[in-house]
């Protein structure tokens, strides 16, 4: 880590939000993380689009577990809530907040020893029961915290600086989370973050479970030509299934629509994700296409990012449950204890 | 855009904004870096070897560097860079060891030098560690020229000028003091090999006003006045004296006489108070002086009673442009304005003048009697004549006349050893990396947020009594040490091997303000748009790598860089590191 911080100055021209803060006011302590680590520019893309999105940073809830990636909600929006919880259990606890106020915004950070070992059967719960969050993994294919051993997304095959070789085929967690019932999911590149800012501002506007498998190389342990979650693998087998646009439900969409060319999604609070195509007329609604193709260029050794799959039609966990409109915090004596006759009325109904 | 090519001298110089901006390009990061360890003789001798008077600089200089700062586009006020060169002066110790050696066997070359001003005694200490022999003519008694006669001792003491003159004069000089060339050529028939004109623009404008003849006596010129107050000719003066003038002149003017018996003194200038060529600095210390100045007052009249000065009339005038975008001064129609003064300081301009030097020599000169120079050698269109300082291009500074001085030495070297006067040496440059660990640097780059500080001054109730109390106090060492370290080292330079890069990121996420970007190439003014933050001044360049492996290229904006190092420490492949660079520009003798 550096010895010194950030310093405080900025460039004097940096773009103010609807709120008048700029992106130096969504960040927060300075990294501690190594130098190239991909987690930083996570942390980087996350503060690019709060800040763009213009949401309020108290509005925010922040929630890891353990390992490099958790610790990475220390390094941005400070003036957010945030748990820094137990080793793989960040679902179970994000899950609690969210019943209790389902009027901020979620955003559950992990890692794949976090999600993909020790907390899988969490991650499996968390996103079938649609929980409305965005949950991101910084996925590095390595236990970075232990010192660099092969984690259960390494591909088979892959090495690390120490030359351990993966014998095991990975757990791929986008195709998990599709087969488990997330409504939108996506994978990209900590390096690429003109895809990762519109995916992060999509994802935290979908209303729903949404999953983003972020590649984040470990520069330290996890990043030799033979790394599959390097940088230069990821760099040269990275195809981008179509390119994304994430435009804000505040926003005059200016720039005309080519139906050819390009998708619209239009999202429950009308803003709009845009994909351009690039080549291929790649559909995001179809949930097996959405699985048949990140098979497919997994066997060619290529890693398919983007919007892979998106339902806007399911329910979230507050819905199926029909749970209470507001807020634990803001119910009044009233509201929890309505008095005899609403008693007397449900009383009544069984009878 | 093409890949930036970072070995030429001038690119990574440019970045170093203050010396960049000097005429004399000192190197003011490094010796900032020297007044902060307290190595108060190290930092003066840079300044000396590159700028000759650093006390007196130190003290009246026009600080071109300061508008220049870097500190100033990110921050409000630039760094005190002038008043840190005072520091270095203020605590220096005994600096004799640290001066050239002079050889006792002489080179065989003479050269003459006319007038002992800061033009013509940089150009004898650049030759005389040569072998010089160098013979100083000048029609004052006493050494210094426009730093002696110009500048009010209550801003140069003038124990400081004499140290200062004294370090140049003691390394060998032949002087010929209070001995006025009256003929150029008599002065080539002595047979030097070079001879050199620095004697200044000594002629003050005066204002031939209706009533000018009669009120004669109480009509002075800015610059005669004030050469008179500092040979001590003259003590006193009126009660309420008029300066007219807007420029550093008039300033020390009406300084100097609020210190000799003005009780009312007034700058009355015809322009507007923002176009006051003075110097801020010099105008506000003017101000707290107890000085109105009237702007938009265009002199009219010298009014007089029983033939001696009462009064003078002026016309109010606005600030009008017209449609070639030209300003005008447009009488505003009001009643004149009658001003009471007993004295009027005439400070509206002043001009070159070498009345001696004949005109069937081969020294040809332009209408305004200027010298025809060759704007690099500051050689005349005669082979062995050469001019600088205000005497080559008309009024302007020390620190120009001193850089003056190192060209011409340069040139004067040159024809006497039979080369070239064109090919001119190049500067002397280094780039070394500042990396000790992989979070340390050799220099400190936790710079400091807190504003500028103020130079205290001293009392105004005892200054304004005594012409020869020297106003400002100079930082003291704690404060000195604070201001330094406002100071971004913008010459430890970021530098990028684009192969070693591998794209993660996390340069950009780290650069506080938003300086590097990976973008597709384009051209230039594409690029300034497109990156993380505009880049929005073209006097500041962007910094472009070679195509990297995605086919982007890392463009930097050299613009708002705090030199801060974050880039190079969050760097996993080094691929930015944090580098020296030392400039400094060729000199006759180093």
């Amino acid at each position: 880590m550096s010895y010194i911080g950030k310093p405080k100055f900025q460039h004097p021209q940096l773009e103010t939000n609807e709120l008048g803060l700029t992106r130096r006011d969504y960040e927060g302590a300075f990294t501690t993380l190594c130098a190239g680590c991909g987690h930083d520019s996570i942390s980087a893309a996350i503060i690019q689009a709060t800040a763009e999105m213009s949401l309020p940073p108290h509005r925010v809830a922040k929630i890891s577990g353990i390992g490099c990636s958790s610790k990475i909600p220390a390094y941005f929006l400070s003036k957010s809530h945030s748990f820094n919880s137990v080793h793989g259990r960040m679902p179970s606890v994000a899950t609690g907040a969210n019943l209790a106020n389902k009027e901020l915004h979620y955003l559950g950070i992990s890692g794949d020893g976090d999600s993909a070992s020790i907390g899988l059967g969490q991650f499996c719960h968390i996103v079938r029961r649609r929980i409305n969050m965005l949950y991101i993994i910084a996925n590095n294919g390595t236990y970075g915290l232990t010192k660099g051993q092969l984690s259960a997304t390494a591909d088979l095959g892959s090495k690390t600086k120490f030359g351990e070789e993966s014998l095991f085929d990975n757990i791929d967690m986008a195709t998990l989370a599709i087969e488990l019932g997330a409504s939108f999911v996506a994978r990209s590149f900590s390096g690429d973050k003109k895809q990762l800012i519109p995916l992060i501002q999509a994802g935290l506007t979908h209303k729903g479970f949404a999953f983003i498998d972020i590649v984040s190389p470990c520069v330290t342990f996890n990043n030799t030509d033979a790394s599959a979650q390097g940088y230069k693998n990821t760099w040269e087998n990275y195809v981008a299934l179509s390119e994304i646009d994430f435009v804000p439900m505040r926003e005059e969409i200016t720039t005309s629509y080519d139906a050819g060319k390009e998708k619209e999604i239009t999202l429950h609070d009308g803003s709009v994700i845009r994909l351009h195509k690039t080549g291929m007329n790649y559909d995001p609604y179809d949930k097996e296409n959405a699985l048949h193709h990140i098979n497919q260029y997994k066997k060619q050794g290529k890693i398919a990012t983007g919007l892979l799959y998106i339902n806007q039609s399911t329910s979230d966990y507050h819905e199926l449950q029909d749970t209470v409109d507001k807020p634990f915090n803001t119910l009044t004596q009233h509201d929890l204890c309505p008095g005899s006759e609403v008693l007397a009325d449900i009383n009544n109904t069984f009878r | 855009m093409k890949p930036t090519d970072i070995n030429d001298p001038s690119y990574f110089h440019k970045v170093v904004d203050c010396q960049w901006a000097c005429p004399a390009h000192t190197p003011v990061p490094e010796y900032i870096r020297l007044i902060a360890q307290k190595r108060y003789t190290d930092a003066y001798m840079i300044n000396w070897y590159s700028n000759v008077f650093p006390g007196i600089l130190g003290r009246t200089c026009d600080r071109p560097c300061e508008p220049a700062c870097r500190r100033g586009r990110i921050d409000e006020q630039p760094v005190a860079i002038c008043r840190l060169k005072r520091v270095a002066a203020d605590y220096k110790s005994d600096i004799s060891k640290y001066l050239p050696s002079i050889p006792k066997k002489k080179n065989g070359k003479h050269i003459a030098l006319i007038g002992a001003g800061p033009a013509a005694l940089t150009v004898a200490r650049d030759l005389l560690p040569l072998g010089y022999e160098i013979t100083l003519f000048e029609k004052d008694g006493v050494a210094g020229g426009a730093m002696r006669t110009q500048i009010p001792r209550f801003r140069l003491p003038v124990e400081v000028l004499e140290e200062e003159l004294n370090y140049v004069i003691d390394l060998g000089i032949n002087c010929r003091f209070g001995e006025e060339i009256t003929s150029m050529r008599d002065l080539l028939a002595e047979g030097f090999d070079a001879i050199f004109v620095g004697t200044g623009a000594p002629l003050g404008k005066h204002l031939d006003l209706p009533g000018f003849e009669e009120a004669r006596d109480n009509i002075h010129t800015g610059i005669e006045w004030l050469a008179s107050v500092a040979f001590e000719h003259v003590s006193s003066i009126g009660k309420k004296v008029l300066v007219l003038g807007g420029g550093n002149t008039a300033m020390d003017c009406c300084r100097t006489a609020r210190r000799l018996g003005g009780d009312e003194v007034t700058v009355v200038v015809r322009s507007g108070f923002d176009e006051m060529k003075a110097s801020a600095w010099e105008i506000e210390d003017a101000m707290n002086e107890d000085i109105p100045i009237l702007n938009f007052h265009a002199p009219k009249r010298y009014i007089c009673e029983d033939g001696k000065l009462v009064a003078m009339e002026f016309e109010k005038v606005r600030k009008e442009t017209d449609k070639n975008g030209r300003r005008l001064l447009i009488p505003t129609g009001e009643d004149p304005v009658i001003l009471p003064c007993d004295d009027v300081l005439c400070a509206i301009g002043q001009e070159n003048s070498v009345p001696w030097i004949e005109r069937d020599l081969g020294i040809e000169f332009d209408q305004w009697e200027l010298p025809i120079l060759n704007k690099l050698t500051f050689q005349t269109t005669h082979e062995r004549v050469f001019f600088g300082g205000d005497a080559a291009f008309g009024p302007d500074n020390i620190i120009s006349a001193v850089a003056h001085g190192h060209d011409v030495a340069v040139s004067i070297h040159l024809i006497c050893t039979e080369q070239d006067i064109n090919d001119r040496p190049d500067p002397i440059t280094s780039l070394a990396s500042q990396k000790m660990g992989i979070h340390q640097w050799s220099y400190d780059n936790d710079i400091s947020n807190d504003v500028r500080y103020i130079v205290p001054h001293a009392e105004k109730t005892k200054t304004l009594h005594d012409v020869n109390m020297e106003v400002e106090l100079g930082f003291d060492e704690a404060l000195a040490l604070k201001e330094t370290q406002r100071c971004l080292n913008c010459d430890v330079q970021t530098v990028f091997t684009d192969q070693l890069c591998i794209e993660c990121d996390a340069c950009v996420d780290v650069c506080p303000t938003d300086c590097i970007t990976f973008t597709a190439n384009g051209e230039e003014s594409d690029l300034r748009s497109s990156l993380m933050a505009p880049a929005e001044n073209p006097d500041q360049d962007i910094y472009v790598s070679g195509l990297l492996k995605t086919g982007r290229v890392m463009a930097k904006n050299e613009d708002l860089c705090l030199h801060c190092g974050l880039c190079a420490e969050r760097c996993p492949t080094n691929a930015w590191d944090m580098r020296k660079y030392l400039f400094d520009t060729a000199k006759a003798s180093a």
